[in-house]
């Protein structure tokens, strides 16, 4: 192996067609091959050379990246006049072309418009250095606070929530866990691998620290309390905070009791609290929650499937938390399913088993219906679209037939609705045109025409989308920013030159979810363009939550990388299953980011983008709120 | 300005020291390694008489005499004759072909002393007239006399396709001989396959080498991966005169260790098999120091191999070394007595007596084996300065004892915002200050106490003030310009090393530019620039008593300097490669030196002598740190291994393994109970310093070869491994109070 690679350091020269073609470049015609190879040669060699000395720079600039500056500073060592302005550390002037035989690299010159440079809002300034002190360790202990990096990897949460016991001597129980001086109930694992021992299971996980009990209740007192604001920074502290797992079996019992109570107790308003914070669980990266899913996925799902779930059914809106419950169910099944534990297919046959029972209620049914749904189009097909029929002759029953009672008839209508959202768009791709009335009726019995001017709905709309992306791109390559939503810093700069192409939604409400501290740097305005294009009006009230719950490190989101920085556009039509594409045929929602135009190097990435975009009638007006996570943040450590 | 008045003994003011102006650091070395302060006039003479036993070593002839052609070509016959007289080099050292034979002849006694082995010595002796000949010839045409000189030592030549054979042939015989000689004389390997691979570069069989590359590269140690690759891009004979690693091989013999019986057995296959190649080649370039006793065992010898010339000569780390602590000036604590007055009173009256006398005991004793105290002057102590001590004793006094049992807290200071650009840290002893330096030139100052920085205000306001009131130090400083950081800007490159005086009122920061500037803390501004080294200085400290710093860079020296003088008043120099970090002993006697060469020195401030040669890392050094008792030396480098030394026994006596990337960071706890690594790979660990030393057996055999058998017990040392959020560790330090605070910037 070694030797290989020796061979190959060995031999690295440069072509010399190289050689050829900056003589040419230069002026001289012809070269012979002779002085080719001995040219090659000597630059190959140099270029080696300055690449060592280079890399001196690097050790003692205390870096692992080597920059320009640093082969810079090697030329200069050798007298050489550096070259200037390579100074940016993604740009790499050339592009690459061939054809007709020939490769060519050419410096592109694009056309700049100066006018679209004075409009472009000026780039932030970049911060000042700053000194921050935090404790890396307090005698012997590393405190989980967020400068920190995680105590207990995801990895090593796994690991331990699936390693088999170790096989344990008897009488030698005792000191396996507890030792691991000061590391404390934080890594109790780390010192025990590396010293060679015996590993137990750690068993005193629920043991918490005073700081960590205090912590806890305030938490939970904020996610169910009065108070909206707390609650959102409570819910943002807990899908961003890294030291959360050893209170994760607290944080899981919790949620399953409190759905437990309240759903006998008909609570609407804390169930949805509750489902929130599963929500934020799940967005925390650092959490590894497959050890608790036995506790969150019956309260998840009881909060969509239950026959009640509110004091007055006729009136409050349940429907949007079993909307919530079943997107969020959808999302456990995705990240956790695997062939073991069958989440999914063991959920779908909970939903399909009860959803056929002829004396189901509606609003079960309903919540049947929207957990199928919203595990994607697959299913949509397999299992809801056979079945329309059946349903549809139930509702017709219920609406067109005797008055039974208004909580039926509100209850049927519902999954009217339901299905035709979910069923439009997935009927859309899998029936040809044309789209004929008669001919839905046969197919698919009372919801037949209504399905039938759905779907053609779903078909203009999606023609109409496609020419808007097209349009968009456009719009990215000169970049003129519709609506930017930006961070915290840059509050509210609602644009003003809105090009009449895109409507903005007139009741968006933008809220950062936390105030930019002063101490705390925001990152550079990374900006969304939300195009929304409503082609009918919205049935329901909606609140699109963008968060960027998968950035899963600082460090990975911030490299800069060439690729994603010009990334023109992230399109999202709503959440990142395509199941729920169809679920909304009435709005699409493309989200754009737009390169921060001059901080070369901090971009955020297109991925920290929004995962899912999820529409649930809770509060009035439609809110636009990103989380900022840490990721996102550039240069703070929190 | 102030600098000069700053820290200056009056014995110092007669010292003046004229270094001509050379643009060769490498060749105006040795001349100035004799020179020795004023203050010790006694010391020239012995000093000047010759470079002692080390002074043997034939690389310093052979650069002796390449200046002295040097300046017989020039036709500066006196200059000559006095370097010559001064050198002790015979009359004839000038001719060529009696040149070399008379470099050796020192080294050679010096073996022939131990080993008493008449045929080492009379090998070195005879040599090719034709490595020498062409020397005089080709230096003509060339600005480097001394380069041609050594390159030429290649012009004698086997036959090219004959060298696989060679180097296979002794392939096998090593492969062959017992257990017990094997991994000693594995140890040729390296030098042999070098050398051999540059002869036939020299000679231009280009497709040869190359060839002989490939064949027995991958036979090589894996720590020489590093010079491999350098070697392997030097095909021509053209890229061999400005290869300055390369230069380094031909320059210095490597050395090897070998004991008695291997090496017969050595001999003997090659003067049987006829293989005069291989053998003039271990003759010419290799210095082979043998001993008697059992051959090392592989381990031992790759504890202590890596270096880019091999190890150490064991002749280099037998001088004396005074590594013990100067005595503390004895300062009453009258003032201090109300305070502690009042803590009796709080019933701790424990405290002060346990202090008093382990000070009283250090200073009523005086160490053996600390130096003299006027061994060099150093700053008389100011009133401010017995202020400063006097506070340090109510610290120390609060000081933790850590141990096993008793981690130390750290806390980190991130520098936000730094965009990859901080390159060097330091605090003051009291932690009171921050600074860091920049990549992009500047040099920033934070205060991290609530007292903000101030400049002094400007000569007219200065005018006005009432100079007899009491509080005329209060005065003199402008309120206006109270900040909790500022910006020192002067540097024309990225700044690699800074350090603050002990006394708080200066700083100093060395950068690419070639410079070490001297900042005064009271006006923020740029006091003077010590021009000298002309290449980027890597890393520059202050001594413990102020007045000197070292600084030490890519031109492969390191100079002491004092801060009234913009001229150094010693260059070290011996390294083969960049000076990479520099520090003072605690006694300020002494400094060491670490290098891209993978070696530690340790140098004589008096006499500028080399003291101590260590080797053993496998790259290129970025930390290093004394304990506070001056006994042992930890070093830590790109290898991410830490390395701990007894000075006094010039011996390796623990390696620390744990850290994944370069140690950036060293520091021991003010009672040298616990070492602190930081590191690039983004974790602070701390090791038991305690157990490590007293581990130690150091018998008298082991103490003499130089051969010591290193426990693997890395995992018991270690106590702590502390990660720290995507930032490297570049500086660790202990308050007085020992909590531990380290820094870096935070690269996401």
């Amino acid at each position: 192996m070694a030797e290989e690679r020796r061979q190959k350091q060995c031999s690295v020269v440069l072509p010399t067609e190289s050689m050829k073609a900056m003589a040419e470049s230069v002026g001289v015609g012809q070269l012979q091959e002779e002085s080719c190879v001995a040219l090659s040669e000597e630059v190959s060699y140099r270029i080696k050379e300055i690449a060592q000395d280079a890399l001196k720079f690097m050790h003692h600039g205390k870096r692992r990246k080597l920059t320009t500056s640093d082969i810079d500073n090697a030329l200069k060592l050798k007298n050489v006049e550096p070259l200037y302005g390579f100074q940016s550390q993604e740009f790499i002037p050339f592009r690459f072309a061939s054809g007709g035989g020939r490769e060519l690299h050419f410096y592109e010159e694009k056309e700049v418009d100066l006018s679209d440079i004075i409009n472009t809002p000026l780039p932030r300034v970049p911060l000042d250095v700053s000194l921050k002190a935090h404790w890396l360790s307090i005698e012997g202990v590393q405190p989980s606070i967020p400068e920190n990096p995680p105590p207990a990897t995801k990895e090593q949460q796994k690991t331990e929530s699936t390693e088999p016991l170790k096989v344990v001597k008897p009488g030698q129980e005792e000191d396996g866990t507890i030792q691991g001086k000061g590391q404390g109930a934080a890594a109790p694992d780390g010192k025990g691998k590396e010293k060679g021992l015996i590993r137990l299971k750690p068993r005193s996980t629920h043991e918490l620290s005073v700081e960590q009990q205090l912590y806890y209740k305030e938490i939970t007192e904020a996610c169910v309390g009065s108070c909206e604001a707390k609650r959102a920074e409570a819910l943002q502290s807990i899908a961003t905070d890294p030291g959360l797992y050893q209170m994760l079996p607290r944080f899981s019992t919790f949620i399953s009791e409190g759905v437990r109570v309240n759903v006998v107790q008909n609570n609407l308003a804390l169930l949805i609290y509750l489902m929130r914070m599963v929500k934020a669980l799940m967005d925390n990266p650092t959490l590894y929650l497959e050890k608790y899913l036995h506790e969150l996925i019956p309260a998840v799902v009881t909060c969509i499937v239950s026959k009640q779930l509110c004091l007055r059914p006729d009136v409050d809106n349940h429907w949007a938390l079993r909307d919530f419950a079943a997107r969020l169910m959808a999302q456990s099944c995705k990240t956790f399913s695997t062939t073991t534990n069958n989440i999914q297919s063991r959920i779908t046959k909970t939903f399909t088993k009860s959803w056929l029972d002829e004396k189901t209620q509606w609003t079960t049914r309903y919540g049947c219906i929207a957990g199928l749904a919203e595990l994607g189009p697959d299913v949509i097909k397999t299992l809801i679209l056979p079945r329309l029929t059946v349903e549809g002759a139930r509702i017709k029953a219920v609406m067109e037939g005797p008055v039974v009672s208004n909580i039926d008839k509100i209850g049927a209508e519902h999954v009217q609705s339901l299905l035709l959202k979910h069923c439009a768009s997935v009927i859309a791709k899998i029936r040809a045109q044309p789209d004929i009335v008669e001919q839905y009726r046969t197919d698919y019995g009372y919801l037949g025409p209504m399905l039938c001017s759905h779907v053609i709905k779903a078909r203009t709309q999606a023609a109409l989308q496609a020419q808007q992306v097209n349009r968009t791109t456009l719009t990215i390559t000169q970049p003129r920013p519709t609506l930017s939503v930006s961070q915290s810093g840059l509050s509210g700069s609602g644009g003003p030159r809105t090009p009449s192409i895109i409507k903005v939604p007139s009741s968006l409400t933008l809220m950062s979810p936390r105030p930019g501290t002063p101490s705390q740097p925001s990152p550079p305005a990374t900006k969304y363009i939300v195009m929304g294009t409503s082609a009918g009006a919205a049935s329901t009230q909606q609140v699109i939550t963008l968060s960027s719950s998968q950035s899963a490190s600082p460090v990975t989101s911030t490299v800069p990388s060439a690729t994603s920085t010009l990334q023109p556009l992230v399109k999202l039509e709503s959440g990142s299953a395509p199941g729920l594409t169809a679920s909304r045929p009435m709005q699409k929602y493309i989200v754009v980011s737009l390169p921060s135009s001059a901080s070369s190097s901090l971009e955020t990435k297109s991925s920290v983008l929004p995962t899912s975009i999820s529409s649930t009638p809770l509060d009035a007006g439609m809110k636009l709120e990103r989380s900022e996570s840490p990721g996102a943040s550039t240069q703070s450590p929190h | 300005m102030a600098a000069v008045q700053g820290g200056m003994a009056d014995a110092k003011d007669d010292v003046d020291i004229k270094t001509e102006p050379q643009s060769d650091g490498f060749a105006n070395s040795n001349a100035n390694d004799t020179r020795v302060l004023s203050a010790s006039p006694g010391a020239t003479a012995t000093a000047a008489g010759g470079p002692k036993p080390a002074g043997g070593a034939p690389e310093d002839q052979q650069t002796l005499l390449a200046v002295l052609q040097f300046l017989a070509k020039n036709k500066l016959t006196e200059s000559a004759e006095i370097l010559r007289r001064e050198a002790g080099l015979p009359e004839d050292a000038l001719d060529p072909k009696g040149s070399d034979p008379s470099g050796p002849g020192g080294a050679a006694g010096g073996a022939d002393a131990e080993g008493g082995d008449g045929t080492s010595l009379l090998s070195r002796v005879t040599i090719p007239p034709s490595a020498a000949a062409p020397a005089p010839v080709k230096a003509a045409g060339d600005d480097q006399p001394d380069v041609s000189v050594v390159l030429s030592a290649y012009s004698q030549q086997g036959d090219p396709l004959l060298y696989k054979v060679y180097y296979r042939d002794l392939k096998k015989f090593i492969e062959t001989v017992l257990d017990c000689h094997r991994a000693e004389l594995s140890q040729v390997f390296y030098p042999l396959f070098v050398h051999m691979y540059l002869e036939l570069v020299y000679n231009n069989h280009e497709s040869e080498a190359k060839a002989f590359f490939e064949k027995f590269s991958g036979d090589q140690e894996c720590y020489y991966e590093e010079d491999l690759r350098i070697l392997s891009s030097l095909s021509k004979k053209e890229h061999m005169r400005g290869n300055e690693t390369l230069l380094d091989f031909r320059t210095s013999k490597f050395v090897l260790r070998i004991s008695r019986d291997s090496y017969q057995l050595l001999k003997r296959h090659l003067q049987e098999r006829q293989n005069n190649q291989i053998w003039n080649i271990i003759q010419e370039h290799l210095y082979i120091d043998i001993f008697d006793g059992m051959p090392r065992s592989k381990s031992q010898i790759d504890a202590m191999s890596g270096s880019l010339a091999g190890e150490a000569k064991r002749e280099a780390n037998k001088a004396k070394v005074y590594y013990g602590l100067l005595k503390e000036p004895e300062i009453e604590l009258p003032l201090d007595d109300e305070d502690e007055e009042a803590e009796n009173e709080e019933g701790k009256p424990k405290k002060k007596k346990p202090k008093k006398d382990s000070m009283g005991s250090k200073s009523k004793k005086q160490d053996p084996n600390a130096p003299a105290q006027t061994r060099i002057p150093l700053p008389e102590l100011k009133d401010s300065d017995k202020l400063d001590k006097i506070m340090y004793m109510k610290e120390a006094t609060k000081k933790i004892r850590l141990g096993p049992d008793n981690l130390p807290s750290i806390c980190f200071y991130s520098f936000l915002n730094a965009y990859q650009g901080l390159t060097a840290v330091d605090f003051t002893d009291d932690s009171s200050l921050v600074a860091g330096g920049f990549a992009d030139s500047t040099v920033r100052v934070w205060s991290v106490t609530p007292k903000k920085l101030r400049k002094v205000k400007s000569a007219a306001d200065l005018n006005l003030i009432d100079k007899e009131s009491d509080d005329v130090l209060e005065r003199i400083m402008d309120e206006k310009t109270a900040s909790e950081s500022k910006i020192l800007y002067g540097h024309s490159g990225p700044v690699y090393g800074i350090s603050f005086s002990p006394d708080r009122n200066y700083l100093l920061s060395s950068s690419e530019d070639g410079t070490v500037r001297l900042w005064s803390l009271q006006t923020f501004t740029c006091l003077v620039g010590y021009k000298g080294h002309n290449y980027p200085v890597w890393d520059t400290q202050f001594s413990p008593y102020g007045y000197y710093f070292v600084s030490g860079g890519h031109d492969r020296v390191a100079r002491l300097w004092a801060t009234d003088h913009y001229q150094p008043l010693r260059i070290f120099a011996g390294h083969l490669a960049d000076v990479t970090c520099t520090r003072f002993h605690p006694n300020s006697n002494y400094v060491v030196t670490g290098s891209s060469d993978r070696t530690i020195r340790l140098w004589d401030v008096l006499t500028g002598n080399c003291v101590r040669i260590f080797t053993g890392h496998k790259g290129p050094i970025h930390a290093l740190a004394f304990s506070p008792n001056g006994k042992f030396l930890a070093s830590g480098a790109t290898d991410g291994r830490v390395l701990l030394w007894d000075i006094g026994h010039g011996l390796m006596i623990g390696e620390l393994k744990g850290h994944t990337d370069t140690v950036f960071s060293l520091r021991f706890s003010r009672d040298g109970e616990i070492l602190a690594s930081g590191s690039m790979d983004n974790t602070v660990r701390l090791w038991d310093a305690t157990k490590a030393f007293d581990d130690l057996e150091t018998d008298d055999f082991t103490a003499a070869t130089g051969h010591i058998h290193l426990q693997d017990n890395s995992q018991e040392l270690l106590l702590g491994t502390y990660m720290t959020k995507s930032s490297p560790v570049i500086h660790l330090h202990f308050t007085r109070r020992n909590l531990l605070l380290s820094a870096g910037g935070y690269n996401p």
